[in-house]
């Protein structure tokens, strides 16, 4: 009867240091999958101000013409879309591209460092025409410009 | 990962570096289907990627499904000198990282 009770003591010890392995395994296992910085909320907001907010920490941003787009008139395929933004706006810490009429809006957001200019190309996908926004962010405050580009085939969805 | 997923080049010119990098990569947004079985093609694509040279970091971009498949990145920096390394690295959604060191040129 005794040894029947410590055997069963036995089991459940082994029993929790297994599932505790496992948990510590697992853990190690996806040890960069955690991303802390990347702005999750922001990345699944559907609407400007919240997104902003959850970016950048304010959901107003003001029309600047220190801000540059280039991007094409027209794009032909929507899967690739080149986006060069480019600010003169001095102290300018962060870019961030959004495509309003994207599925996911925000598309891409830049932190610059010290000494990197205001200046981030990247390409894009365009679900259909609409506006690109881009939001600088230049000594605490929110400074936007938009370009609107027509796509004539889609790049989301298949 | 595919082995050298990254190809970077970095330019001095009037003392402004031009950083231009391609990186292989699907990046699968999520909400693609496959057209034969139907079935939704998981998400896939690039979440961060970081630039440093010499211990400082010039530009972290954070980015989306939304950023076009083998994704191009190009930036530009003060203060590089010719010799200098300078080291791009992406991680993604799956925790696939790679990175690629290059020296200012």
């Amino acid at each position: 009867m005794e040894t029947d009770v410590k055997r069963r003591i036995m089991l459940k010890g082994s029993l929790a240091v297994g599932v505790l392995g496992v948990a510590a395994g697992a853990g190690l296992l996806t040890p960069r999958v955690v991303l802390a910085a990347w702005p999750k909320e922001a990345f699944a907001a559907k609407m400007m101000p919240e997104m902003l907010q959850a970016l950048l920490g304010s959901d107003s941003a003001q029309e600047s013409g220190e801000i540059k787009i280039k991007a094409p008139d027209i794009a032909e395929n929507g899967a690739v879309v080149p986006i060069t933004v480019s600010t003169e706006l001095a102290g300018a810490s962060s870019i961030a591209v959004i495509a309003v009429n994207n599925p996911a809006p925000l598309v891409a957001s830049y932190e610059l460092g010290e000494g990197t200019e205001g200046f981030v190309s990247t390409r894009i996908k365009m679900g259909k025409s609409g506006d690109v926004v881009a939001v600088v962010k230049a000594d605490g405050k929110l400074y936007s410009a938009k370009k609107e580009v027509k796509v004539t085939i889609g790049g989301c969805g298949g | 990962m595919a082995k050298k997923s990254i190809k970077i080049r970095a330019s001095l010119k009037d003392d402004v570096t031009t950083v231009k990098a391609l990186m292989t990569h699907p990046m699968e947004t999520g909400a693609r289907k496959d057209k034969k079985s139907g079935e939704t093609i998981p998400a896939h694509f690039i979440q961060e990627v970081t630039c440093e040279s010499g211990g400082k970091n010039l530009l972290t971009a954070y980015w989306s499904g939304g950023v076009s498949q083998n994704p191009y990145l190009s930036f530009k920096f003060k203060g590089g000198n010719k010799g200098d390394k300078l080291t791009l690295s992406w991680v993604d959604n799956k925790g696939e990282s790679d990175s690629a060191e290059v020296e200012i040129g």
